[in-house]
C-alpha cells in the first residue's frame, strides 16, 4: 500500500469534511495531518483499515479535539470541543458514513478557496494546497516563488478566510453562474501553467476538472472545461520532440495522440451539444474535438472550426479568439484572406500575433516581411520552448 | 453575526448638487432597508478632511494637536456604514448596492475583530 497515494487522493475529501465540522481550515489541515502522521505509524502494522478515508476523518476529527482541548484556555475552543464531542459517534463502525456528505464539502472548500474576495494567485494556491494536496513546497516551485513567500500567502489567505467570513458554501442561485466560472477560471489558469512544462499541473487541473463534472454533473461548462483539458492534454505527447522541441499541430505525429483522453473528451462534447447551452469551454472543448476526429491538418474540417470559432466570438470576444479564427480563414480560404483580418488586431504585445503574421506573410511570398515578423515575435516571446521554435521558423 | 465596515471613499471637492441629492436619497433609502434585514448598525457621513484634528501621544504623554487630515490623500473617507451579516457574502451585497449608488467610489468592506 503507498501511503503517499492515498495522501494525495484523500487530503481534499479529508481536509473538507474536517472543515465543516471545526470551523476553520487551520486547525483542519493540522488534524488531517496528523492523521496521516498516525496513519503512515499503524497501516503497515494494522494493515489498511476497511475505509482508508473514513478512518482518516475519524482519526482527524479526534486529533482535532485534542488540539482544542489542549488548547482549551480560551473558552470559545472549549466550547468547539464540546460540540465536536456530542457530533455523532466517532466509533470505527460508522468510518463509512463519514464519507456520505463529503461531496458538498469538497464543493464548499472549492467555492471558498476560489472567492473572488481573494486574489486570483492566491486562489489558485489554496486551490492546489487544499483540494490538490500538493505542498506548500510544490505550489512555490510551480510559480516560481520563495517557499516562505508561499507559505506565508497561505497563511494570510486562510486568515482572510477566518476573520473575514469568507463563507464555506456552495454560492445561491443568483450568484452561482458568476461564481462557478471563477471557479472554471482558476482550474483553467492551473492546466494552462502547466500546458508547456508541468504535466503534473496540467494532471492536477484534470483531476480538479473531474471532481468538479462529478459534483456539478448539470452544468455544462464544468463538462466543457473538462473536455477541453482532456483533448488538449491528449496532444502532449506529440507536442514535444525527444529534446523537448515544440511541435507545431500540422507537423505532430498523431498516432502519438492519447486516444484514451481524446475518446472521453469527444463522448464529453456529444454530451454538451445534446443540451445545447453553449458557452466559451464547451465550444473552445468543440475546436479541439474536430482537430482530434481529423487524420491531418489538410482533412481537418475548417469550416465547421471557423463556425465554431464564430460562435466563440459571439459569446467571448477577445482579439486572441479572433486571431485563431483567422488561423482557420488561411486554411480554409487561404493566407491573401485571412492577413487582413490579422493586420485589423490589436494584439501587438503578444508573441503570437506576429508568428501568425510571420506564416501568412511567408506563404504569400512577402520574405522579407515575414523574416520580419518572426523577428517580431521572438522579441516578445519568453518561453524558451517557445522562443527555440520560432528560432527555427526563422531560420527555414 | 460578523459585523462590518463599510467605508466610501471618494475624491476632494464636493459632487454637483443634483448628484448629491440623489446619492443622499438612495443611501437613505437602502438604509431603511438594512434595518428592517436586522443588518443596520451604524452610520455616518462625515464632514470633509479639512475639518479633522490629529492628535499623538509623546512618551511623556504630552499631546501633540496637528490641523488637518492624518494622511494627505487624493481620495479619503467620506463616510461609513457598520452593518452586521452572516458571513462576506452577506455583507459583499450590501457592499454591492452601496457602490451602486455611489458609482465610480471605492467602497471598502472589512470586518470587526
Amino acid at each position: 500500500m503507498n501511503v503517499e497515494e492515498i495522501f494525495r487522493r484523500e487530503y481534499g475529501r479529508a481536509v473538507a469534511v474536517l472543515v465543516r465540522t471545526v470551523g476553520d481550515i487551520g486547525l483542519a489541515e493540522e488534524s488531517v495531518q496528523d492523521a496521516f502522521v498516525e496513519a503512515v505509524r499503524r497501516w503497515p502494522e494494522d494493515g489498511l483499515p476497511p475505509s482508508p478515508a473514513g478512518w482518516l476523518i475519524t482519526t482527524a476529527r479526534n486529533r482535532a479535539v485534542d488540539r482544542l482541548r489542549r488548547e482549551s484556555t480560551r473558552e470559545e475552543r472549549h466550547q468547539q470541543a464540546l460540540l465536536l464531542l456530542s457530533a455523532p459517534s466517532t466509533a470505527p463502525s460508522t468510518e463509512r458514513s463519514e464519507e456520505g456528505p463529503v461531496r458538498d464539502d469538497r464543493l464548499r472548500l472549492i467555492f471558498t478557496c476560489c472567492h473572488p474576495a481573494l486574489a486570483l494567485g492566491v486562489r489558485v494556491a489554496l486551490t492546489l494546497r487544499l483540494l490538490g494536496g500538493l505542498t506548500t513546497a510544490e505550489i512555490a516551485r510551480a510559480f516560481l516563488v520563495p517557499g516562505p513567500t508561499m507559505a506565508q500567502r497561505l497563511v494570510r489567505a486562510k486568515n482572510k478566510i477566518r476573520d473575514a467570513g469568507i463563507p464555506y458554501r456552495v454560492p445561491d442561485d443568483a450568484d452561482l453562474p458568476a461564481r462557478l466560472s471563477g471557479v472554471l477560471a482558476v482550474v483553467y489558469l492551473i492546466f494552462t501553467e502547466g500546458h508547456l512544462h508541468r504535466p503534473d499541473l496540467s494532471a492536477e487541473a484534470i483531476r480538479l476538472g473531474r471532481l468538479l463534472a462529478e459534483l456539478m454533473p448539470d452544468e455544462p461548462e464544468v463538462l466543457g472545461l473538462l473536455a477541453l483539458m482532456l483533448l488538449s492534454e491528449s496532444r502532449r505527447p506529440a507536442r514535444n520532440t525527444e529534446t523537448g522541441e515544440l511541435v507545431l499541430l500540422a507537423d505532430q505525429d498523431r498516432a502519438r495522440w492519447n486516444q484514451t483522453m481524446i475518446a472521453e473528451g469527444q463522448t464529453l462534447v456529444r454530451a454538451c451539444l445534446r443540451r445545447d447551452q453553449p458557452g466559451p469551454y464547451q465550444i473552445q472543448a468543440a475546436i479541439n474535438a474536430v482537430h482530434s476526429a481529423a487524420p491531418s491538418t489538410v482533412e481537418t474540417d475548417w469550416a465547421q472550426v471557423i463556425a465554431l470559432y464564430d460562435q466563440l466570438m459571439a459569446v467571448a470576444p477577445t482579439p486572441v479568439v479572433a486571431l485563431n479564427r483567422a488561423v482557420a480563414v488561411a486554411e480554409l480560404s487561404g493566407p491573401a484572406e485571412a492577413l487582413p483580418l490579422v493586420d485589423s488586431l490589436d494584439l501587438d504585445r503578444y508573441h503570437l500575433y506576429h508568428s501568425v503574421r510571420a506564416n501568412l506573410l511567408r506563404r504569400l511570398g512577402r520574405a522579407s516581411e515575414a523574416t520580419a515578423a518572426y523577428e517580431k515575435a521572438l522579441a516578445k516571446a519568453a518561453n524558451t520552448a517557445e522562443r527555440n521554435l520560432l528560432r527555427r521558423l526563422l531560420d527555414l | 453575526m460578523k459585523q462590518y465596515l463599510l467605508s466610501i471613499y471618494q475624491p476632494e471637492g464636493t459632487p454637483p448638487p443634483e448628484v448629491l441629492d440623489r446619492v443622499m436619497k438612495e443611501i437613505d433609502a437602502l438604509q431603511q432597508e438594512m434595518r428592517a434585514a436586522g443588518a443596520w448598525v451604524f452610520s455616518g457621513p462625515l464632514h470633509p478632511p479639512s475639518t479633522a484634528t490629529v492628535l499623538r501621544a509623546n512618551d511623556q504623554d504630552d499631546v501633540l494637536v496637528i490641523d488637518g487630515p492624518f494622511v494627505e490623500a487624493k481620495e479619503f473617507l467620506g463616510g461609513f456604514e457598520i452593518i452586521q451579516a452572516a458571513d462576506l457574502d452577506e455583507a459583499l451585497d450590501w457592499g454591492r448596492r452601496l457602490a451602486t449608488i455611489v458609482k465610480g467610489l471605492a467602497v471598502e468592506v472589512r470586518p470587526f475583530q
